[in-house]
């Protein structure tokens, strides 16, 4: 869980650097950055979500 | 995509002899920011752990500046230094400087080139100081040393070179119409943002400090052991940040010297909105003001400020300190409470979300078209780039050299553990009600 979310992460940057490259139209490379922050976003949780302790598990 | 090529760099507009002098006295006054970070760092964490804390504040800078003087600086470069590019849809993409190690040639450097890597410099200490208030009490000075060469020597400068030293965030204007490329004139990205991050990093791979989520019931208060320290390091940091904004505008965002009177006006309108949204928010919270959690309003407006004083309005800028200081608390709350963060200087919050809501406004309130979407490009650098990068770097290296301290280190307190004295000999330390 933890490194999957931090994997992610990087598709997502190249989702928006792939927007520049490919859309030179406004609406459209808007679209795709976008959509690159919003998988940025959902790697971020997953990775926040791999850290969180448990209740009762064994922690210091 | 073409191999990578030294390109020569792109023509720079040059400074005055008034603005080079007036830029290095605001450099040489920087440093207290520095210092007004050392002292809340000591001041978030306990008494057991304050000398430790300030010692290794100051092992980071000296650690950071070193590696930086010796790989960093070349790989960030500046702009007037080649740097290395490959060509990817019609377009180059300066990714790396392509500066000579150790500093040669520095003394030869153009004024401004030296102006600029003297600000770098600056950054990257303040940067790497970052994440240490946020391993308090339980990360050990090696490691944090460790992780300052490691922010210095890789990951600060990639950054720095793609903002400042004419690297492809920068030409995202010249190259795609986005605005004037991305901005950071205050440093907000590669200093703040990246450096809460790295605190997130290290916050996640030493793990909480011990008691303070118990099995059962919310978490432990752990109050910093010296308010008074963090009060006044704010302080010392609105001097710092002012000559910071002030002389980043200047050499970052080619502000007239006439623009410098507003971006210092910026600097303390978003600081001081930030600090009463946080006064207003804890009072209304818990009854009174918090005092550590204005401290760390106060910071996040400046910290939010970084990115965008030299370029909004005074009014844009009230608007910018007072969301920072109406997150910072509830953010603070949220990642210890819902997310199982022990973060003892909220760092993650104060520099990595205020400092990504800076780079935001500066493209909210930016008058050219497309700056918006090149500050959001920026920070998908930053966040899905860069943090992935720093957290596998720590992780690495915390299998070579492990971040945390034993128990027992941590129980006596790690100015015992690891310097053998503590910093107030003459009190007595009292037994700490979590570990019974």
């Amino acid at each position: 869980m933890k490194y999957a979310g931090l994997l992610v992460m990087p598709a997502g940057f190249f989702l928006t650097v792939a927007a520049l490259v490919l859309f030179p139209a406004s609406a459209e490379r808007n679209f795709f950055v976008l959509c690159g922050l919003a998988v940025e976003g959902l790697g971020l949780g997953v990775a926040v979500r791999g850290h969180m302790l448990v209740r009762g598990e064994s922690r210091p | 995509m073409n191999p990578a090529v030294p390109v020569p760099p792109a023509p720079v507009f040059t400074l005055s002899e008034t603005a080079v002098a007036l830029t290095l006295a605001l450099l040489l006054l920087a440093p207290l920011a520095l210092a007004g970070l050392a002292l809340l760092n000591a001041g978030f964490g306990r008494s057991r752990s304050a000398a430790q804390a300030l010692l290794g504040d100051l092992s980071i800078v000296s650690v950071a500046v070193i590696v930086f003087a010796a790989v960093g600086a070349a790989i960030a470069g500046n702009s007037s230094a080649a740097g290395h590019t490959f060509y990817l849809g019609g377009t180059s993409w300066n990714w790396i400087g392509s500066g000579p190690l150790f500093l040669k040639s520095f003394h030869i450097a153009p004024v401004q080139a030296q102006l600029e890597t003297l600000f770098q410099f600056l950054a990257v200490a303040l940067g790497a100081m970052i994440a240490w208030g946020s391993g308090a009490d339980r990360w050990r000075l090696s490691a944090g040393c460790a992780a300052a060469a490691v922010f210095a020597a890789v990951v600060f400068p990639f950054g720095a070179h793609w903002i400042w030293g004419g690297g492809w965030l920068a030409r995202l204007g010249a190259n795609f119409g986005l605005g004037a490329g991305f901005l950071d004139a205050g440093g907000a990205a590669m200093v703040h943002a990246a450096g809460g991050l790295s605190a997130l990093a290290v916050v996640w791979i030493v793990g909480p400090r011990r008691g303070k989520f118990p099995k059962e019931g919310f978490s432990t208060a752990m109050p910093g052991h010296q308010v008074v320290y963090v009060l006044f390091g704010c302080l010392l940091c609105l001097v710092g940040w002012l000559a910071w904004n002030t002389a980043g505008a200047v050499l970052w965002a080619q502000a007239p010297l006439t623009a410098l009177p507003i971006t210092a006006v910026n600097t303390v309108l978003s600081a001081s909105a930030a600090l009463l949204a946080t006064f207003t928010v804890t009072r209304l919270r818990f009854g009174k003001p918090d005092a550590s959690m204005c401290a760390n309003g106060w910071l996040a407006g400046l910290v939010a400020s970084s990115a965008c004083a030299a370029l909004v309005t005074p009014v844009e800028s009230f608007f910018v300190g007072a969301v920072a200081g109406i997150a910072t608390p509830l953010l603070v709350e949220l990642l210890e409470l819902a997310l199982s963060i022990d973060d003892p200087s909220g760092a993650v919050t104060v520099h990595g979300v205020a400092g990504l809501w800076g780079l935001l406004a500066a493209g909210f309130f930016a008058p050219q078209a497309g700056q918006l979407l090149a500050q959001l490009i920026g920070i998908a650098a930053i966040l899905g780039l860069i943090f992935p990068v720093v957290y596998l770097l720590f992780a690495l290296l915390n299998r070579f050299i492990p971040f945390r301290v034993d128990p027992d280190g941590e129980r006596i307190g790690m100015d015992l553990h690891e310097l053998g004295g503590g910093a107030y000999p003459e009190f007595v330390i009292h037994r700490d009600e979590s570990y019974r």
